[in-house]
């Protein structure tokens, strides 16, 4: 395949409208996952810098604090968040873009 | 008290070096065998993978990237060995001995880089690019200008992180092993050399692999050996602590209520925010700063396709969150076994034998006896190697690949010219390596590693992001806007508490935050932005022309480079 036709099957591709839904969507959860991490992560900067006493209360009859779970959840969300992304794109996003590059064979 | 600065310089000192500042007096100076007998088995088994990985080693391609080879899961374990420096091990462990709850706040800001990563980077660079981060930020562009501005950012953490570790590891493995610090120093050189140079990505990679899975099960069964000791339920662990805390305080003189008060602050948010534009900045560089260093984002090519990088991050995060996860156990362990226990203190001066961030390495001794601290301190020396060896090898692809190849050869290089310089660069950064890491010896680098991030969160960042999801994005805003975040980032360092006052003894700093980038990354993203926007050279038409048929190839792998084969 010349460069030419190389680029004219990219743009054939970028019109489709099955690949600028399958983008559009993929990027809406992208974007949306981004969002929800950077506003965990600035929140609990933010519980830090102006509400340590909040986070200095023992929970219950215990020593442990409610720092503590709060601090934890920051970390597993991440994984969680993490896990939810490839566990969609895995299963929904990968299948398609396989069918819409088998349509758009060169 | 005058406790925030000096919890400051503690927390730097956490993420900068291990930062070991009076290594001579400690218990450890002398030769430590099994320490010595586990680094030995360590240095026989990767040297011999190296032997392995030379074989082969014949392509370019072999050398930057593993010929492509590498699985999700190799991959994931080989960046959370990139991650997990001793520094973090060490320094974070020994930051929640100290303060106890402010080690997890930085512990969270290093995790949530990666998922960032995974949505907004990994499959497109992975998709777009070949050997380094600037393949994929250069793609459409003028290359030289983007390459040059890249290569300077990039060389620019490189080489700050490395001295860190230079220096870290000098005064760590002179503790541990008793030898002289010029002699440490050269020797984390010499075997860096040696896998880099003749094991290229192969053996770096296999080397982190090992060195992670070292670092997880020492860390692993350190914690389970705390929670076993202090019994179920888990309160358990943090109400000893506080105990303990209670009980030293009350030895060193305190009142009551003032011990029981600082006891429990462990328990809480400390001297970690001086004032929250500091502490948010600082997680800006935590955060984005992962998604810009240029020898994590090069282990994205070592696998086959941008599926497989999807895998490796998941992995990778989940190694990562376990591993800050036992930093915090192991951290509240030392308070109870360490702190509570004279034997690893001075005797005179009340100073922790070896200094501050030995907590873990002691814990290790507390749980384990002399055999599992020697194999905990091999352990630590094993990760500076593995870490030092990522790092070089990213410095020598971006002169190599990215200046030689791509600049000075205009794309088309004599492939064994290439790998000949490549390999030379490697000699010739180990070299400086070494010298810096003696030049820099008795200086205070505890905030090179943050200026590393935050000089990565400010330029390879933004000119990654754009370049790859905006359309308007111009060879010459890339090229200038990254390098304007770089020098910012740098300049503001230079003009902050850190620097100004710490180290050049000015009354006030001349800019207020500890960390840049809250001012020098916006600013990276605005310049590339700006100057992008009123370009309207031919060369930008070009630039925005290409936008669609990059944005195809990054959304579905079109034109990929593939997994070599052997």
């Amino acid at each position: 395949m010349t460069e030419r036709e190389a680029d004219e099957r990219l743009h054939r591709i970028a019109e489709d409208p099955r690949y600028q839904s399958l983008v559009r969507r993929r990027n809406r959860t992208s974007w949306i996952l981004s969002a929800i991490m950077v506003t965990i992560f600035i929140g609990y900067m933010l519980l830090v810098a102006f509400a340590g006493p909040l986070l200095a209360t023992p929970i219950g009859a215990m020593t442990t604090t409610i720092g503590i779970p709060i601090g934890l959840f920051v970390i597993l969300s991440g994984i969680a968040l993490t896990g939810i992304y490839v566990a969609i794109a895995n299963r929904r996003f990968d299948a398609e873009a396989a069918a819409l590059l088998k349509d758009h064979q060169a | 008290m005058s406790r925030a600065p000096a919890r400051a310089a503690m927390l730097l000192a956490a993420i900068g070096s291990p930062g070991i500042a009076h290594a001579a007096d400690g218990a450890h100076s002398a030769a430590n065998w099994p320490a010595i007998i586990t680094f030995g088995i360590f240095i026989a088994i990767t040297l011999g993978i190296t032997w392995w990985a030379a074989r082969r080693t014949r392509t370019t391609s072999d050398f930057y990237s593993a010929g492509g080879g590498i699985t999700g899961r190799q991959n994931g374990l080989a960046i959370a060995g990139d991650y997990m420096s001793a520094a973090s091990f060490l320094g974070i462990s020994a930051l929640i001995f100290a303060d106890g709850y402010d080690g997890l706040i930085y512990s969270t800001g290093f995790l949530v880089g990666w998922p960032i990563i995974l949505f907004l980077l990994a499959e497109r660079l992975r998709n777009l690019g070949r050997y380094t981060f600037a393949d994929a930020a250069a793609f459409r562009f003028g290359q030289a200008p983007v390459r040059l501005s890249s290569t300077f950012s990039s060389l620019t953490v490189i080489l700050f992180y490395l001295i860190a570790q230079m220096v870290g590891a000098g005064q760590l493995i002179q503790l541990l092993f008793g030898i002289p610090y010029t002699y440490a120093v050269g020797s984390v050189g010499l075997a860096m050399t040696i896998y880099v140079l003749f094991g290229g990505m192969i053996a770096t990679t296999w080397v982190q692999i090992i060195k992670a899975v070292m670092l997880l099960g020492c860390a692993t069964f350190m914690s389970l050996a705390v929670l076993y000791h202090v019994g179920f339920p888990f309160d358990a662990l943090f109400s000893q602590a506080v105990a303990v805390k209670e009980s030293l305080a009350l030895k060193g003189g305190a009142s009551e209520a003032a011990a029981a008060e600082s006891a429990l602050s462990i328990l809480a948010p400390g001297g970690f925010i001086k004032d929250p534009a500091s502490a948010v900045s600082l997680g800006m560089a935590l955060m984005f700063g992962t998604a810009g260093l240029p020898h994590i984002l090069m282990r994205f090519f070592t696998v086959p396709d941008a599926r497989t990088a999807r895998t490796s991050v998941l992995w990778a995060t989940g190694w990562i969150g376990y591993f800050y996860l036992l930093t915090f156990v192991i951290g509240f362990g030392a308070i109870i076994l360490v702190g509570a226990n004279p034997a690893f203190f001075d005797s005179a001066t009340g100073a922790m034998l070896g200094g501050n961030n030995m907590a873990a390495i002691h814990l290790a001794e507390a749980v384990g006896g002399d055999m599992f601290m020697g194999f905990v301190s091999a352990v630590a020396f094993a990760t500076i190697l593995a870490v030092v060896s990522g790092l070089t090898l990213s410095g020598a692809s971006t002169i190599s690949h990215d200046l030689y190849a791509s600049v000075l050869r205009k794309g088309n290089p004599d492939p064994a010219a290439e790998l000949r310089l490549s390999r030379i660069t490697v000699l010739a950064l180990a070299i400086l390596a070494v010298a810096l890491g003696i030049a820099f010896e008795k200086q205070n680098v505890a905030f090179m590693v943050s200026l590393a991030f935050a000089v990565a969160a400010s330029s390879n960042f933004p000119a990654l992001l754009l370049s790859m999801l905006w359309k308007g994005c111009a060879t010459r805003g890339v090229a200038w806007g990254a390098a304007i975040g770089a020098v910012t980032a740098l300049v503001l360092t230079v003009l902050s508490p850190t620097i100004w006052v710490a180290q050049l003894g000015a009354a006030e700093p001349i800019f207020p935050l500890g960390s840049p980038t809250l001012v020098s990354m916006p600013l990276g993203f605005l310049a590339i932005w700006l100057i992008s926007r009123f370009d309207r050279s031919p060369r930008a038409a070009l630039d925005r022309a290409g936008y669609v048929a990059q944005r195809v190839r990054s959304e579905t792998g079109i034109g990929a480079s593939k997994a070599s084969n052997h």
